[in-house]
């Protein structure tokens, strides 16, 4: 018999409006003097991070804030180039909190919880206003009011920017509050930190030991609550559009401290990035979404055709996504654009030196358009472009093929954002609740602000107002037992003096997991991954090399640790794709699609989230489900045809 | 192609640093200047040596994180992009090509290449930000931003905060990092309120954490991979002039 707990959403009762405003009148406060008793620790300073450190430092709590970067902020939310949503309505286009509710939910598949979305809606427009008046120069009209656009499909124009580097203005807005509270000393900051492990007191969260990457000493906080902002796990590829040091440790070390970890195998892959050119690249370049808008995407007819693209005929070419999908054409949703680029480049007619390439052509656009519009559109983009591959797309189609970006799944949590470990929370990327199995553009950013802003200062003062705990410093007994296992586990991980670098398994695993489990899953791939990969665990832990010391920079045990985690979060992905024998946003099962091989979603059997409970190393974790109810928006098939 | 590498090794920051001589064959043009060293690297881990310590992350020119001195200028020799975005295509076969960390007093050494910028974060805590607690912001329209400031509020925004601007000043002087966020909030209606305070508080730090003053050489503006002018300079000084005499006055 299972003794796990039962996962209680905590959503509140009452229409979907009016959840969050009831909720929040219900919930407890901390008294103004008595919040600087308390200490809080948030990990990562990324949006959800940064926001939630600064709103934190600003009502009066004591705020711990770590981060692996040398400085806040080069978190990797400030890589976001498109833009942020909110339900302003300023375009008078018929935008509401409702339809960008509405709009979310059915991105997501029918795979998001309804109230959190609703909420998301709901604070959106709060935090255009917080990041205006930060001074976030956001694209303005003539007029001086905010400029906005309609991103990723969307049917108004409701997002928000700041040229192409939205993610970095946003992110030096919330850099600048963090800092602002460090200066009055509400915010304490600990940057060059990881976070090894979760220490529990009592069955609650009360403390983390960090890994000072610069003295490679151990140390140890305590808190009353733990926030975890540590992004998503993109990086379990290798190859991802993600910054090469972005990593799931922190959350992993969580998840086998207790915490659940909720539908690992909704990623997304994003459409248009410049393909892989040779086997030691480092990272893919994400390649905005817009190009799509005046770009065609093609591959020739026949199979191994490697003609240049101009001596293609226009017979011989291969338009695929305007002949399958004639009403959007070129600007179907991300997931398939995405996998119909595999189909192509699988049935081996993919172009560029690896064959795992399309075109996308600008040449039609240039004629009708000329090459001045065109260069007024992308000019930025394609200069990019040139630099990166050193061909002309003015001259020539651009390559692109997907790349995984972004990750739906993350550590469950309930309405309040806590894990099933009381008294640790997960924000933004790191949690698992708002995108459901795809995430709709510029989403991720107001995910993330949202959660810091305007919903963690509410849940986490009712968890700390509602839950009576003891006295906790860094001497006591569960730290020392914590740092212990710590310790043995980096002396285990410096021991082996092996052979093979921990690169050089993180490229191992990256190559099953999007050959296996990535655009398309199938039932002999995953079960072939699940063998695979815990071999390559195995070798892991006989044959790694790690030079130089524990006790001094190493960025190569930084890797090590962090690949260590992928090698178990990897297996847990396909596991979790394996089980949910349904397509759904963007996790697509070979067996579960119509005659036409478009995805079909089960809603019968899998509308809910697959909650994973961590039983010990090599012992299959337990599922737990967290039924997923719609009673505002019907599930309906997504159709784009 | 092969390339031969002279490198700044420095076990720690006080030990003694020297060039160290690397060759590495095999280096394709595709390849970033990063990935060579990453390339580098492995082959010196298997060969049982320390690998050389540099750092980067987003590995698409906007983090700010990673900043070399290649062939004695910040970031290399082809401007307006980061130490990432700089591809091995224009190197040529048997060049020697030398790598050194961003060199300033203010930027201690930690290790080989890697650098203590933490001198930007405490100016940022002096003033580099509107005040504004979480949820007292008025409706974001009510504040309406001529189009032209906006756009000059994000032409200095645009700072990544990497240091090649110290880097490349003879001075190391941070007046090109710190001009930038002054400068970004002079254009905006919502920076007004502190202008004087930000300004005072930000050069005050900046001469504290010992960066030296600008006498124009402009090696700042030809350094910077986001291209941000050297207005931003004199800028700052009006404000801070500006500011001096408010504070006398007061």
């Amino acid at each position: 018999m299972s003794d796990a707990k039962i996962l209680d959403a905590k959503i509140p009762e009452g229409p979907v409006q009016d959840k969050w405003t009831s909720h929040k009148f219900n919930m407890k406060l901390v008294n103004p003097a008595n919040k600087r008793k308390h200490t809080v620790i948030v990990v990562g300073t990324g949006l959800a991070g940064a926001s939630a450190a600064a709103s934190l430092g600003e009502l009066g709590y004591n705020v711990l804030n770590f981060c692996i970067q040398d400085s806040p902020r080069r978190a990797h939310s400030v890589a976001a180039q498109g833009g942020i949503n909110a339900a302003k309505n300023y375009q008078n286009d018929g935008d509401s909190v409702y339809r960008l509710f509405y709009d979310t939910v059915k991105g997501g598949d029918f795979r998001a919880r309804e109230a959190n979305v609703h909420r998301l809606a709901e604070v959106s427009t709060s935090i255009i206003d917080q990041c205006a008046a930060q001074g976030v120069p956001f694209a303005r009209e003539y007029g001086g009011t905010l400029a906005n656009r309609s991103f990723g499909g969307a049917q108004v124009s409701r997002t928000f920017y700041a040229r192409g580097q939205t993610g970095q203005q946003l992110l030096l807005g919330a850099y600048g509050a963090l800092m602002r509270q460090v200066e009055a000393g509400s915010v304490k900051l600990f940057p060059r930190r990881e976070m090894l492990d979760l220490v529990k007191v009592d069955d609650l969260a009360r403390g983390i030991i960090c890994r000072n990457l610069v003295s490679g000493e151990l140390e140890r906080y305590a808190a009353d609550a733990v926030l975890l902002c540590t992004g998503g796990y993109s990086t379990v590829f290798y190859l991802s559009t993600n910054a090469v040091n972005c990593n799931a440790t922190a959350a992993w070390r969580c998840y086998k401290r207790g915490a659940y970890f909720a539908n690992p195998c909704f990623t997304q892959i994003h459409p248009t990035c410049i393909p892989r050119m040779g086997e030691t690249q480092s990272k893919l370049t994400l390649m905005s979404e817009s190009l799509r808008n005046d770009g065609r995407v093609w591959v020739p007819l026949k199979k191994g055709d490697d003609r240049k693209p101009s001596d293609i005929p226009e017979n011989e070419r291969d338009y695929y996504l305007e002949t399958k999908y004639p009403a959007f054409g070129n600007l179907v949703p991300r997931d398939i654009a995405s996998r119909s680029a595999k189909e192509v480049c699988d049935e081996g007619r993919g172009v560029g030196p690896t064959g795992y390439a399309v075109y996308l052509d600008f040449g039609d656009a240039i004629n009708r358009l000329g090459k001045e519009a065109i260069r007024q559109r992308y000019g930025n983009l394609f200069s990019m472009y040139h630099e990166i591959t050193g061909d002309d797309p003015y001259e020539t189609p651009m390559m692109i093929y997907p790349a995984p970006h972004y990750t739906m799944g993350g550590l469950w949590v309930d309405y309040n954002l806590m894990t099933t470990v009381d008294g640790l929370f997960a924000l933004g990327e790191a949690n698992f609740s708002d995108h459901g199995s795809n995430r709709l553009g510029a989403s991720a950013l107001m995910q993330g602000l949202s959660d810091g802003y305007f919903v963690i200062p509410y849940t986490l003062g009712n968890y700390i107002a509602s839950t009576s705990m003891k006295a906790v410093d860094t001497d006591a007994p569960e730290f020392d037992q914590v740092e212990k296992e710590v310790q043995e586990y980096i002396d285990n991980l410096m021991s082996m003096d092996g052979d093979k670098t921990a690169d050089e398994y993180h490229r191992q695993l990256g190559n099953i997991m999007i050959d296996k489990v990535g655009m398309s899953r199938d039932t002999e791939g995953l079960n072939w991954a699940l063998e695979e990969i815990p071999k390559i665990r195995e070798e892991f832990w006989k044959n790694l090399r790690i030079p130089g010391d524990a006790k001094d920079y190493n960025k190569e045990l930084e890797k090590a640790g962090r690949v260590a985690d992928f090698l178990e979060l990897g297996e847990l992905m396909a596991r979790d794709a394996l089980e949910r024998n349904e397509s759904c946003g963007g996790h697509f099962r070979v067996e579960s699609q119509d005659e036409e091989g478009e995805a079909k979603r089960d809603d019968e059997n899998y509308c809910h989230a697959a909650a994973w409970r961590y039983l010990g190393l090599g012992d299959t974790p337990e599922l737990v489900k967290e039924p997923l109810h719609y009673e505002n928006v019907i599930p309906s098939t997504r159709s784009y045809k | 192609m092969k390339i031969n590498l002279k490198i700044w090794r420095q076990s720690g920051p006080d030990a003694p640093g020297r060039l160290v001589d690397y060759s590495i064959d095999g280096i394709d043009q595709s390849q970033s200047f990063l990935e060579m060293l990453d390339t580098l690297n492995e082959k010196i881990i298997k060969d049982g040596g320390e690998p050389v310590a540099f750092e980067s992350d987003c590995r698409e020119g906007i983090c700010g994180n990673c900043g070399l001195v290649i062939n004695g200028v910040a970031h290399g020799e082809k401007g307006a992009c980061t130490t990432c975005e700089v591809r091995m295509r224009s190197f040529q076969d048997g060049d020697t090509v030398t790598i050194e960390p961003f060199r300033a007093k203010a930027f201690p050494i930690i290790k080989d290449l890697v650098i203590n910028r933490s001198a930007f974060d405490r100016i940022m805590a002096k003033g580099g930000y509107v005040a504004v607690n979480t949820g007292s912001a008025q409706d974001a329209n009510l504040l309406p931003v001529h189009k032209d400031a906006a756009e000059a509020a994000m032409d200095s925004a645009a700072c990544i905060g990497c240091g090649a601007c110290v880097a490349a000043c003879p001075n190391a002087s941070a007046s090109l990092f710190v001009g930038a966020k002054i400068s970004q909030y002079t254009w905006l209606p919502q920076g007004q309120v502190e202008r004087s305070t930000r300004a005072l508080g930000m050069v005050k730090q900046m001469d504290a954490e010992g960066f030296g003053d600008c006498s124009n050489h402009a090696e700042c503006e030809a350094a910077c991979p986001k291209e941000i002018s050297i207005a931003n300079i004199s800028r700052m000084r009006r404000e801070y002039t500006k500011a001096l005499f408010a504070e006398q006055g007061s």
